[in-house]
């Protein structure tokens, strides 16, 4: 779990090789009440209230969406990608977690 | 036209406490409640609608994390290694099912560590069932069978319950409870395929889990102080007798694959009804039990308290390790 590097982020926008960049933001849609907020991409803004603001005009510009979240890029933990494999290796090989495991009961209703 | 923004962002959690709400707030949560949506955690919501879900979701949750203790007791003792794997997996999905639920209720601004005090400290209820022993093996057929099979009834309405983060927790629970139900049919049927003394121990487990399962769904509508309101609120689709009659009416076809019998003589089926006619339950012995009265209540709650007390350190050390690396990111970072 690397930590993204960042680690120093501010919620505003700094200065970098002599021209101000606005912080990145990933945005959260809910495309309906009773639905969760699910990743829709991301964004350069200068505050929270911009990313809101810029999200509705980039990411919900045909009704796709009914609330919005931002989320500074950097406060994202990540896992590492290239280490999937030993990462989630533990959930492998455990078919009993699931229902159809269970052969037995074949057959038998509402089970 | 004009866009009503705010000044600065919302925040995602909820308010305690909302007040009463203006006229807008409260015909927008009663028009999201006839049509039949859900009302998310900013949403205003009457205090009593809040209260509810509070005490609800955090016994659900409660119920969750004391159910591991019947089963985590026989992981040790399971009679093969797959089985002890099987076990394990459901031990932990019911830790984990606690956890989404406590997730939830947070939504609603009660913190987990205020639910913990209040379970720990006696003064949260959790669902009766977990207050019976588990004395061999064939209870984890049993209760994987029945109790989660009563669950499964129980809970497939629920992901369709009015306050969003609980339906949402509740899709992805009964999704994980479908292998609890199987795998605990299947430890009967092996039973009952086996010894005779086997096939005994079988039946007798089910015996004493019958009448406590379907307690499961609480006391008769009459009787339901609560279920009025909720059903009105969309929190609750069917009553208590509604779904224990589903679940008897699922469980006797069952029993007959597995040859067990149920110890209740007037279970028969009504063919004027549609469904199967069953016994009087002990509504003395569930009051007992929910009192606090019932033969494993202080046990379950001191192995609680144990438990959370044996993990002081871990919990310790983990936030002493967080300020000690974040002390060095902060040093870094001016360095």
């Amino acid at each position: 779990m690397a930590k993204a590097e960042n680690s120093k982020f501010e919620n505003r926008a700094t200065e970098a090789a002599g021209h101000e960049t606005w912080p990145l933001w990933e945005v959260f849609i809910r495309s309906a009440r009773g639905l969760s907020h699910v990743h829709a991409g991301s964004l350069h803004a200068p505050d929270a209230t911009m990313a809101v603001r810029n999200a509705r005009d980039l990411y919900t510009r045909r009704m796709e969406g009914v609330s919005v979240w931002v989320v500074p890029s950097a406060e994202v933990t990540a896992s590492d990608p290239d280490a999937k494999g030993a990462y989630f290796e533990s959930a492998q090989g455990k078919e009993y977690r699931h229902a159809s495991y269970y052969t037995k009961s074949e057959g038998v209703k509402h089970l | 036209m004009t866009v009503s923004e705010p000044r600065t962002p919302h925040a995602v959690s909820a308010v305690t406490d909302a007040g009463e709400g203006t006229d807008e707030e409260r015909a927008l949560f009663e028009s999201v409640i006839a049509d039949d949506k859900r009302i998310e955690p900013r949403d205003w919501m009457p205090s009593a609608y809040r209260r509810t879900l509070v005490r609800q979701m955090s016994q659900h949750a409660h119920s969750e994390i004391i159910g591991m203790q019947p089963e985590a007791n026989w992981i040790t003792r399971a009679p093969s290694l797959k089985r002890k794997a099987i076990l394990m997996a459901k031990v932990q999905d019911e830790a984990g099912h606690g956890l989404y639920l406590y997730s939830a209720t947070e939504t609603l601004g009660t913190g987990r560590d205020v639910l913990n005090d209040q379970l720990i400290q006696g003064k949260a209820r959790y669902s009766s069932i977990f207050n019976y022993p588990a004395p061999t093996w064939a209870d984890m057929g049993a209760i994987g069978w029945l109790v989660d099979g009563a669950a499964i009834v129980n809970q497939v309405p629920l992901c369709r319950a009015s306050f969003g983060p609980y339906a949402r927790a509740m899709v992805r629970i009964c999704k994980e409870e479908s292998f609890h139900q199987r795998q605990g049919f299947e430890i009967l049927l092996e039973l009952m395929q086996g010894t005779q003394a086997q096939q005994e121990m079988a039946q007798d487990a089910v015996n004493r889990w019958f009448a406590p399962s379907l307690m499961m769904f609480g006391p008769p509508d009459a009787e339901s102080t609560n279920s009025a309101q909720s059903m009105a609120w969309n929190i609750k689709r069917f009553s208590n007798d509604e779904l224990r009659q589903r679940f008897v009416d699922m469980l006797v076809p069952q029993a007959e694959v597995l040859g067990i019998t149920f110890p209740d003589p007037e279970l028969a089926w009504n063919e004027e009804r549609g469904h199967y006619d069953f016994g009087e339950l002990d509504w003395d012995e569930f009051a007992e039990v929910l009192a606090g009265r019932g033969p494993c209540n202080a046990q379950r709650l001191q192995r609680r308290r144990d438990a959370h007390n044996d993990g002081a350190w871990v919990r310790e050390a983990a936030a002493a390790y967080a300020r000690k690396t974040a002390g060095r990111a902060v040093e870094g970072a001016a360095a």
